[in-house]
């Protein structure tokens, strides 16, 4: 690495992988309970098992987007974190207000709606941390001579995430209304800006892995943010069909949330094709792995899956169904999953100063957490069709369908351990480099890409 | 070919013009949903039984309007199934509805909290949905109409017992309790068995004992004792009597 301020990245990423696992633990235990084998209800009951997956899953991604956030904008600005202190001092309160507010969850402290569990008083704490976080970002990018698209979108997505992050904190009597302004947060975020900050990290690596001159990547990043807004902001309609709010957000919602997938798909050939023009073989060759595998399955997952059950005529049918966990596992997968693991990646042995041989082992955790998900996504699938079917146009009670369906659940389970023991060699993989170590700056990577 | 300052304007302008959309239609929406959601019959009650369901987190495995968790059943025309007794019974003890079924957590609603929820739910299920949930459009083909069905069987045995059936109506209390856990006619739960043709073997006496106080008939039965008034009694020994 090229300053020695970069290498908190390390740290945050490993405190997301630390989640990440943890993520996968309590998403076992909804699995068995699925199944009828709910020994932990007495202590800890789905909903919260529920809320604890959930929050894991946002809080470790943002930890991510974080640690790569202080390991890129040192490197395309040229110059040093502006306070390396104040980024330990946020890392390590983002990491307590993580683990209160997970621990909150189990004696019930929490705001009961749907992804926006986490209490207000720690609402608060995140505001302050991320206010910190931003101005360490800012302040660097302020500072610094020269600056570059990459950064500046980088840093769009970051802002308008955090401002985002505010509606979600007023009160609200009318369950409508709290809805309608919750979407805001939870859509806005994973189909608007949280696409900024993938976009740009892509576009980083991509600088990064192929060579291809820095003007030309760029510009098709403002053309794929673009296409994301134009269908990303009209297409929060798709939330809105059946909450009680005027019925032209059927055709709204529905036109815009269809051309959603555009923006994944341009995602996927925009990647695609910088590959093929690449000047030369970058040495990382597993980062090259996960960041074409995440341009591409976030188009199958967050694209194509969500187009699959986004018309309001299919919707009526799927809506509040495990079709929608079908799309959900996959789209955040490949989507921000992939990407963060593919920075993870492409960091190491920059950050570690090490270029450790990549072992089979590296190269099955690739595959096999990939394919796990997608076996994952096909048994929640079957299930979700089934329970769609079943329940919603032959009309059986709602139990009796449930039965019906335990046994995708003993695949998703399987599937489930394919997943895991794919992302457990990535996390030995990652510690197998060790901590960060600087040894001065390294001409190699400065030169990358410019 | 596309320059970088076009695209940059393509990303701006384009960003600038849906985000302007957005906020003039979400002030519309504003100014839409209290008729379309019935803002008029939100009580006190209704707010704090909403907050109840926010505090106790019941969207983590509930869906209410299709959101929130698929491990339960869905909430927003719960009142219009099941009815306010049954809701009241099942937010008092859920493991004593359903036993050896799927679980939900004892919580410690008052008497007043029970109410505020059930008073939410009345609220919420009156809401202009566009239509969701939709009735299962399959629903009635499968669904045999147990009354029909007994008509034609009985006519050609005995036209007494026909007319008699003909005569009973099918009380609203065997549609929100009874099915929840026993199926009438291929509809309803799967928990106790399914009262088609139940006639057959129990009578009117047998029925209203049981109804009354099942543990008494049958130590250690999973039926609870439901909460029904004379006029319900009546209406399902009459009706389960000639079923």
């Amino acid at each position: 690495m090229k300053f020695k301020s970069q290498s908190i990245a390390w740290y945050f990423f490993a405190l997301s992988l630390v989640l990440f696992s943890l993520q996968i633990v309590y998403g076992f235990v909804m699995a068995f309970a699925h199944v009828g084998y709910d020994w932990l209800h007495p202590i800890v009951p789905f909903n919260t098992v529920r809320t604890t997956h959930i929050n894991l899953l946002v809080v470790w991604m943002l930890s991510s987007f974080m640690g790569a956030t202080y390991f890129m904008v040192p490197d395309e600005c040229d110059r040093e974190i502006h306070s390396p202190k104040l980024a330990w001092i946020q890392l390590v309160s983002f990491a307590l207000v993580g683990v209160v507010a997970v621990a909150g969850f189990h004696v019930g402290w929490w705001e009961g709606r749907k992804f926006l569990e986490i209490p207000r008083p720690l609402d608060y704490l995140v505001v302050i941390n991320i206010l910190m976080f931003l101005y360490n970002v800012g302040m660097t990018i302020w500072n610094s001579e020269r600056t570059s698209t990459t950064v500046m979108v980088l840093y769009m997505g970051l802002f308008s995430s955090a401002l985002l992050y505010l509606p979600g904190m007023i009160s609200f009597d009318h369950q409508t209304v709290d809805s309608y302004f919750r979407w805001w947060v939870v859509h806005l975020w994973v189909e608007g800006v949280w696409e900024l900050i993938m976009g740009a990290l892509l576009c980083y690596l991509l600088i990064k892995l192929t060579g291809v001159d820095r003007e030309v990547i760029e510009k098709w990043l403002y053309i794929i943010v673009g296409l994301t807004f134009l269908s990303g902001i009209l297409g929060t309609g798709h939330h809105y069909y059946w909450i009680g709010v005027p019925s032209y957000w059927l055709w709204v919602g529905g036109f815009f949330s269809a051309l959603e997938p555009l923006a994944f798909l341009g995602m996927t050939i925009y990647a695609v094709s910088m590959y093929r023009k690449s000047t030369r073989i970058h040495e990382n060759r597993i980062a090259i792995f996960w960041t074409m595998g995440c341009a591409i399955m976030s188009f199958v997952g967050a694209g194509f899956l969500g187009f699959a059950h986004t018309w309001p005529q299919v919707n009526i049918y799927t809506h509040g169904t495990l079709v929608t966990a079908m799309h959900g596992h996959m789209a955040f997968w490949g989507a921000y999953a992939m990407v963060n693991l593919a920075i993870m990646t492409y960091c190491l042995p920059l950050l570690t100063d090490k270029k450790l041989k990549p072992t089979i082992t590296t190269y099955l955790g690739f595959w096999l957490s990939n394919v796990g998900m997608v076996a994952m996504t096909l048994a929640f699938g079957v299930a979700g069709i089934t329970q769609v079917y079943l329940e919603r146009i032959v009309g059986l009670d709602f139990l009796v369908v449930q039965k019906e369906i335990e046994v995708h659940f003993i695949g998703l389970i399987l599937a489930a351990c394919l997943f895991t023991v794919g992302v457990t060699l990535f996390i030995a993989d990652y510690f197998r480099y060790g901590f960060p170590r600087f040894t001065g700056p390294d001409m190699r990577t400065s030169t990358e890409g410019v | 070919m596309l320059t970088k300052s076009q695209a940059r304007a393509f990303f701006v302008i384009g960003t600038g013009l849906f985000t302007i959309i957005f906020l003039g239609l979400t002030v519309d929406t504003l100014k839409q949903i209290p008729h379309l959601t019935k803002q008029q019959n939100m009580s006190p009650e209704v707010i704090k039984g909403k907050h109840l369901f926010d505090q106790y987190n019941c969207m983590g495995c509930h869906t209410i309007l299709g959101e929130g968790g698929y491990y339960a059943p869905e909430l927003t025309k719960v009142y219009d199934r099941r009815g306010p007794v049954f809701i009241d019974m099942m937010l008092q003890d859920p493991e004593a509805l359903f036993p050896g079924e799927r679980r939900m957590p004892k919580y410690p609603f008052s008497k007043e909290e029970r109410d505020n929820m059930i008073a939410f739910f009345e609220w919420i299920g009156k809401v202009d949905t566009s239509g969701f949930p939709k009735d299962p459009p399959l629903g009635k083909q499968f669904i045999i109409n147990p009354t029909k069905f007994q008509t034609e069987q009985n006519t050609t045995t005995s036209t007494g017992a026909a007319t008699a059936v003909k005569t009973v109506a099918k009380p609203a209390v065997l549609d929100t309790l009874c099915i929840a856990c026993h199926a009438v006619g291929g509809k309803g739960g799967a928990i106790g068995p399914a009262l088609d043709g139940i006639s057959k073997t129990r009578d009117a006496k047998w029925l209203r004992e049981w109804l009354l106080d099942p543990a008494k008939i049958k130590p250690g039965t999973t039926m609870p004792k439901l909460p029904l008034s004379e006029n319900d009694l009546n209406a399902l020994v009459e009706y389960l009597s000639v079923l």
